[in-house]
């Protein structure tokens, strides 16, 4: 495939494997976050591990949008959806997620209108084609996502729309890094950066990482050579004593970002007071909200909202694997009370949660899996 | 601090654990043909029906009647549109019951039309519907021999629901099984996979994606005898529908309790199959055929399978995709193209409901 397998060479991949094992110090280990799910998903997938030395070591950071959604949220979304007259609109991998009373998924088999879609612009063709239903859509995800939803509510407003309105979870990536780089137990000696959230944002909001906390950050693609470049850009940057913010995605990421599309995310949204992460907790300024113009579209406006605060299960460990203290198999309910069958965590629900990437692909050390493969 | 090693044993267990039913009510997953239809037809089905010829929960049952053996089979189909490039849910209906039996090891006979219409369905379209089951049949070699309607009022059902049952004979002295898959085995797929899933997926037109795709739908009786023919050391085939290869091969490897790796360079894929896929996010090992299988054969009879299967037009493009190992049992493993190696999982949702 034209535009894909380029990415995917296994040559390049070897090439750049014995780079990566070079620049390793002898005795050295270095962990590295890849802060975006996106990441972590391609990793498992391609099977990426197999070219790194022991040395180095992934974490899986915050950047899964499904897994950082509090339960709350989700039985505020289902309270909203059982308005007989509205359908609630989601992407398709919120439609599993837990809340304190069981999914979306399941709300749907008690009667609640609940559909998939692909973009919010088609939640917005559903409210067009059923005038007499009032059409929400569960907006979630970073930067990345946030600019789709606001170019939607615009357009609502411009076309005069009246049934549909947006339940906004829209979160931000930089005050989830402050909070994991502030954290006391934390030992990481850089960050793989994320990449579309980048196409967004650009590069320079993570000047503060090598500024303030001394590490590097390397904003980096989605296709196993790009992960594998940016892990050798974050080893040459250790290795000639720097800490810089590098670009390894220039293909698509413009160092300073989007302008049209945060304007977009500007004009429709402003920041929340607070917002609660799973599994991290009350974080300032880590959210979005419609701004008081587009109250119209506002579903927290619109509907009598329960606000429901559901304390995150006692023996799940979302918060520290998001954190990148434990690693998903760490978790003392890893694979025995959790399971991507029956997830107790949010980790362990969408393919790009940390958890449910280790349970599916990556249960296997890379030796046993080399071992295996070998045989 | 609990070792990888243990973790891993946690795993293992809680995939042997006996299935349950959690959900109250039935979800879409429960029909997607991953872990939750599995708990589903486990855990309800088996456990109240419990007969020797269900629980092997093959593609169908063989039966031994006065001597004969037998192979009998049902199946539903609800696919959404009802008509889609290369086929509609006439021609699916018969082929996948065909198919059923074919993968049995049998001669597919004589199949039953069930019809559940919605009240308002034009009579043109089921007429379009039975003529293409008619040709499907014919070109099969099987007889249509009884059948039922029901109409329900409008709103209560899609249209049109086709049900078809069918029975074969089992003339060679054959058992496919999956138990008795061994190491050194070779595994090999018809064709190419994944278009029957992605060409409905595209033509219910919500993804504004075009691909000039058509439905691999057909019967595979005659390839299978071809093969049966050729190979007399094949262990099981299995017709690789809902959930795709990946299922199947799940299947397989857990029966058998063997590993099975796929070589994901071998698999044959259309380029724009996995365009889609790409696009989509979704891995073609686990998007539906309808016209495909997977047979698991010895080792050493591999080329000869082979050669038997790219003599027939319809599995001109069949390949060895991978092979059986020992450890680690029950897993199916994938080496990627990309030179890594990753688990290939049973599928816990599917992301594309009502394709057949």
């Amino acid at each position: 495939m034209r535009f894909v397998d380029e990415y995917r060479d296994a040559d390049r991949a070897r090439v750049l494997a014995a780079g990566i094992a070079a620049l390793c110090e002898p005795g050295r280990h270095y962990k590295f976050m890849e802060v975006c799910g996106g990441h972590t998903h391609a990793i498992y997938k391609h099977g990426l591990e197999d070219y790194l030395p022991e040395a180095v070591q992934l974490v899986h950071g915050p950047g899964c949008p499904v897994c950082v959604i509090p339960m709350g949220r989700v039985d505020d979304a289902i309270a909203i959806a059982r308005n007989p007259d509205v359908i609630l609109t989601s992407f398709g991998d919120m439609l599993r997620v837990p809340g304190g009373h069981g999914s979306f998924l399941d709300a749907k088999a008690a009667g609640a209108d609940i559909r998939m879609v692909y973009s919010p612009l088609d939640a917005l063709k559903l409210a067009r084609r059923n005038p007499d239903r009032r059409v929400v859509f569960m907006a979630i995800g970073f930067e990345t996502t946030a600019p789709s939803t606001a170019m939607t509510v615009l357009r609502a407003a411009a076309e005069g729309v009246q049934n549909f309105s947006v339940f906004c979870n829209h979160v931000t990536i930089i005050p989830a890094i402050k909070a994991i780089l502030d954290s006391p137990d934390l030992r990481l000696d850089g960050f793989i950066g994320p990449g579309h959230v980048s196409t967004v944002i650009g590069c320079r909001p993570y000047g503060f990482i090598p500024r303030d906390h001394g590490r590097p950050l390397v904003c980096a693609g989605f296709e196993p050579l790009d992960v594998l470049q940016a892990v050798h850009m974050l080893l040459r940057q250790l290795a000639e004593g720097r800490a810089e913010v590098e670009n390894q995605y220039t293909r698509v990421v413009p160092w300073n970002g989007n302008h049209r599309a945060l304007e977009a995310i500007n004009r429709v949204m402003e920041l929340r007071p607070y917002f609660e992460w799973r599994g991290l907790g009350f974080i300032s300024h880590s959210a979005l909200r419609m701004r008081d113009a587009y109250a119209a579209f506002d579903a927290e406006r619109i509907f009598q909202v329960p606000g429901v605060r559901v304390a995150d299960p006692k023996a799940c460990q979302c918060g520290e694997v998001l954190k990148g203290v434990l690693k998903p198999w760490e978790c003392k309910v890893f694979g025995v009370a959790c399971t991507p069958e029956t997830p107790i965590g949010t980790c362990m629900v969408s393919a790009e949660g940390a958890c449910a990437a280790y349970y599916n692909f990556g249960r296997f050390t890379r030796q046993r899996t080399r071992k295996a493969s070998r045989a | 601090m609990i070792t990888e090693e243990q973790v891993l044993e946690r795993i293992r267990r809680a995939r042997e654990r006996r299935p349950r039913v959690r959900e109250e009510r039935i979800t879409l997953a429960h029909g997607a043909g991953g872990k939750a239809t599995q708990s589903l037809v486990e855990a309800v089905f088996v456990d109240a029906f419990r007969n020797p010829a269900l629980e092997g929960l093959g593609d169908g049952a063989v039966l031994g009647v006065d001597g004969a053996r037998l192979a009998f089979t049902t199946d539903s189909y609800v696919v959404s549109p009802l008509f889609f490039p290369g086929g509609d849910i006439g021609d699916l209906a018969v082929n996948g019951t065909v198919n059923d039996l074919a993968v049995c090891g049998a001669r597919p006979l004589y199949l039953s039309a069930g019809f559940i219409l919605e009240e308002g369905f034009p009579v043109a379209d089921l007429e379009r519907i039975v003529a293409s089951m008619a040709a499907a049949a014919t070109r099969a070699g099987v007889h249509i021999v009884t059948g039922d309607t029901k109409v329900v009022g409008r709103g209560k059902a899609d249209g049109c629901y086709v049900s078809t049952a069918g029975v074969g004979v089992l003339e060679r002295p054959l058992t496919l099984d999956a138990t008795a898959v061994r190491p050194g085995d070779a595994v090999l797929v018809s064709g190419p996979i994944g278009e029957h899933g992605v060409t409905v997926m595209l033509a219910r037109g919500e993804l504004e994606i075009e691909a000039d795709l058509t439905s691999d739908t057909a019967p595979l009786n005659d390839l299978v005898a071809a093969l049966l023919d050729a190979v007399p050391a094949v262990r099981v085939l299995r017709d690789a529908t809902r959930g795709g290869v990946a299922t199947v091969l799940n299947e397989i490897a857990q029966s058998a309790r063997t590993a099975i790796v796929v070589d994901e360079a071998a698999v044959p894929i259309r380029p724009m199959v996995a365009g889609a896929c790409e696009l989509l996010g979704i891995d073609p090992l686990y998007v539906a055929c309808e016209g495909r299988f997977v047979a698991v054969v010895d080792g050493a009879h591999a080329d000869a399978a082979l050669t038997a299967l790219r003599t027939r037009s319809l599995g001109e493009h069949a390949a060895v995709i991978g092979h059986v190992q020992d450890d680690p049992p029950g897993l199916v493993l994938a080496r990627t193209a990309f030179g890594g190696t990753r688990v290939v999982d049973t599928l816990v949702g599917d992301p594309l409901p009502r394709i057949c």
